[in-house]
């Protein structure tokens, strides 16, 4: 492009940057719930599912802390921790995407943002995917659609039931152009086999699944469970305003809305996560 | 949203249009201009030539975006013969944006499925831009059930900016139909071919994007996000200014996806791009069907899908850490 900078533009990741609250990024000692606007001590709701203890308001949960809530003690087997993300593009806005790369890294000490591995759920083993809003607002590039692919393929393989976790606000991951969208192509071709060969894939929606994500394995589980007020849909509040120009109703796009309009099974409170989906396995077992 | 029907970067190509048009309505009384217009055809050739063989990538989003460039509706009627359209979703309605139909091509029976964009304001409003509803992919599934049934081929025309944003689309579960097509034509039992004939943007455009044989119109374009939603997210807004900076770094161009391992082919527009002469852009995509068709078969359901499987499988670009390898689609990384 020859079209000089006349006016200084403002990039952003579409995550939340320093400057703005990150939306139930608990940071610090005390946590604002941005569901009733208490202030909860951190440790508190950390004992319990990283929930608001006054108003049940779910936090974000990182990865890790997920595994830990989701699989019986120490039975995660992290698979394809090695896969790093490149920048097919050379992708830059005034931030080129390496060194965006390099300080998401840094700072949530991921590779990318997607954890996939093996464990066991209450004694049930099974293969578990997830993918982590802190890391670039969770979307998907190459690297979080070959892990997940191979997590179905590996789940194909050992005939074992599919979890996975959603947490992607970004959705398909815009600094990797055409090759994001073809991972929602990829992950949906893999699972199109998973399913053929009689896999049970249980999906679960965590705040927020959107755009991308929302439109390919998200919304493909033989069941789709939620957790309570959760952001889920395809096109972002701005990109409607942008569109139409229409004010979103109060609990548009959320678990509830999405149960009321029949895309969601059940809406399962974090804590009785586990519970529901081991006996979910248990009627589905082959 | 289409372009103006003039370009802004065509202003010389436009401006000897104009005078060759001059010259030729003179002519047609006297003999003596016909050197000067044999002069100028020849340099307008060559302007044009220059020009589009140079696009910027936010000019290609212009050009695949102009009012006068064929549409799905004037491919079959310029392609195909016995179009027999089928309407609705049998659950809620019938989208106009999506437009799904028998056809015949040549000796061939086949299933045509495109976006519908419009070239009048009324038929525009009529086909929301070629932004299509849930009710639309689902239209589409049942026209692609058809097909597998009864072992129909299926081509698919891709045209739009993207699914429909707005309340409606969310409420009926725009996320989910598209999510079902993806899973739906990833193994399908009929052979798919896709061809995106103007605007390839995002999950809209994918939601019927699945194919044995993906091709793109030389000046089309096939992107994660539009330009202007990229520009509106990463440099807080979509302006004059950042709408080329997020084309550009998209790599939106069938160049670029040809390179990254997205499509399989390009296929040539005409010289000025398709609007200026769509009975040539609808001939090629007419061969390419032709070819398509007949390359492919009637291949074993299985062997099949799994070779769209294999297709998809090996699309986009990684490294392993410790054995040092980089895996990549496409021959653009290495």
């Amino acid at each position: 492009m020859t079209q000089p900078q006349r006016q200084p533009i403002e990039p952003d990741s579409g995550r939340a940057v320093s400057g703005r609250p990150k939306r139930g990024v608990p940071e610090g000692l005390w946590l604002k719930c941005p569901g009733c606007k208490a202030t909860v001590f951190r440790k508190d709701s950390e004992d319990s599912f990283n929930i608001c203890p006054e108003c049940q308001y779910h936090f974000y949960l990182p990865a890790e802390a997920r595994i830990r809530q989701m699989l019986d003690e120490e039975s995660f087997e992290e698979w394809d921790s090695h896969l790093m993300p490149c920048d097919p593009l050379e992708f830059k806005d005034r931030i080129p995407y390496k060194d965006r790369l390099e300080s998401e890294q840094a700072r949530t000490r991921m590779p990318d943002a997607a954890v996939t591995g093996r464990g066991y759920i209450r004694g049930r083993q099974v293969v578990v995917g997830i993918t982590d809003f802190a890391f670039m607002a969770g979307s998907m590039g190459s690297v979080v659609g070959e892990k997940l692919c191979r997590a179905v393929e590996a789940a194909t393989r050992l005939r074992l039931p599919l979890i996975i976790i959603s947490g992607s606000g970004g959705g398909a991951r815009m600094q990797e152009g055409i090759l994001s969208l073809m991972q929602m192509a990829k992950v949906s071709a893999a699972l199109g086999r998973f399913g053929k060969a009689g896999g049970l894939y249980i999906s679960v929606l965590t705040n927020p699944t959107m755009g991308g994500v929302a439109a390919s394995f998200a919304l493909q589980g033989d069941i789709t469970l939620a957790e309570p007020g959760a952001l889920i849909g395809f096109a972002g509040k701005r990109t409607i305003w942008n569109t139409v120009r229409l004010e979103l109703p109060e609990g548009f796009q959320t678990s509830e809305f999405l149960l009321q309009h029949g895309f969601v099974d059940r809406i399962v409170h974090r804590r009785d996560l586990r519970t529901e989906v081991a006996r979910l396995i248990d009627y589905c077992a082959r | 949203m289409a372009s103006p029907a003039r370009l802004p970067f065509e202003e010389d190509i436009h401006e000897l249009e104009s005078l060759l048009l001059a010259l030729e309505l003179k002519s047609a009384k006297e003999l003596s201009a016909s050197e000067e217009i044999l002069r100028i055809r020849k340099e307008l050739a060559r302007i044009k030539r220059l020009k589009y063989a140079n696009l910027s990538a936010w000019e290609t989003v212009l050009v695949s975006r102009h009012g006068d460039r064929p549409q799905t509706m004037d491919y079959i009627r310029m392609v195909f013969e016995d179009f027999t359209e089928i309407h609705g979703d049998r659950a809620f309605g019938d989208d106009r944006a999506l437009r799904c139909g028998f056809a015949r091509l040549g000796e061939h029976k086949l299933m045509v499925i495109g976006h519908q964009k419009g070239h009048t304001l009324q038929e525009r409003q009529e086909c929301m831009y070629g932004c299509a509803h849930p009710e639309g992919y689902r239209k589409a599934m049942r026209a692609m059930t058809l097909a597998a049934k009864f072992r129909l081929p299926v081509l698919c025309m891709i045209d739009t900016p993207g699914a429909f944003p707005g309340i409606g689309s969310e409420e009926r579960g725009i996320a989910q139909l598209i999510a079902d097509s993806l899973l739906q034509m990833a193994t399908l039992p009929t052979p798919i071919f896709c061809v995106v004939i103007g605007e390839g943007g995002s999950g809209g455009a994918l939601g019927i994007g699945i194919g044995d044989r993906v091709a793109m119109l030389e000046h089309a374009y096939y992107s994660v996000i539009s330009p202007e939603g990229c520009a509106g997210i990463l440099w807080k807004a979509a302006t004059e200014l950042t709408r080329p900076l997020a084309a550009e770094a998209l790599r939106l161009t069938s160049r670029h996806c040809l390179r990254n391992g997205v499509i399989d082919e390009v296929l040539p527009e005409p010289l000025g791009g398709a609007h200026r002469d769509p009975r040539e852009m609808a001939n090629t995509l007419k061969n390419w069907a032709l070819r398509s068709i007949r390359e492919t078969g009637r291949p074993d359901t299985t062997d099949l899908i799994d070779k769209r499987f294999a297709k998809f499988r090996t699309m986009g670009v990684f490294r392993e850490a410790g054995n040092g390898s980089t895996q990549a689609s496409g021959l653009s990384a290495g």
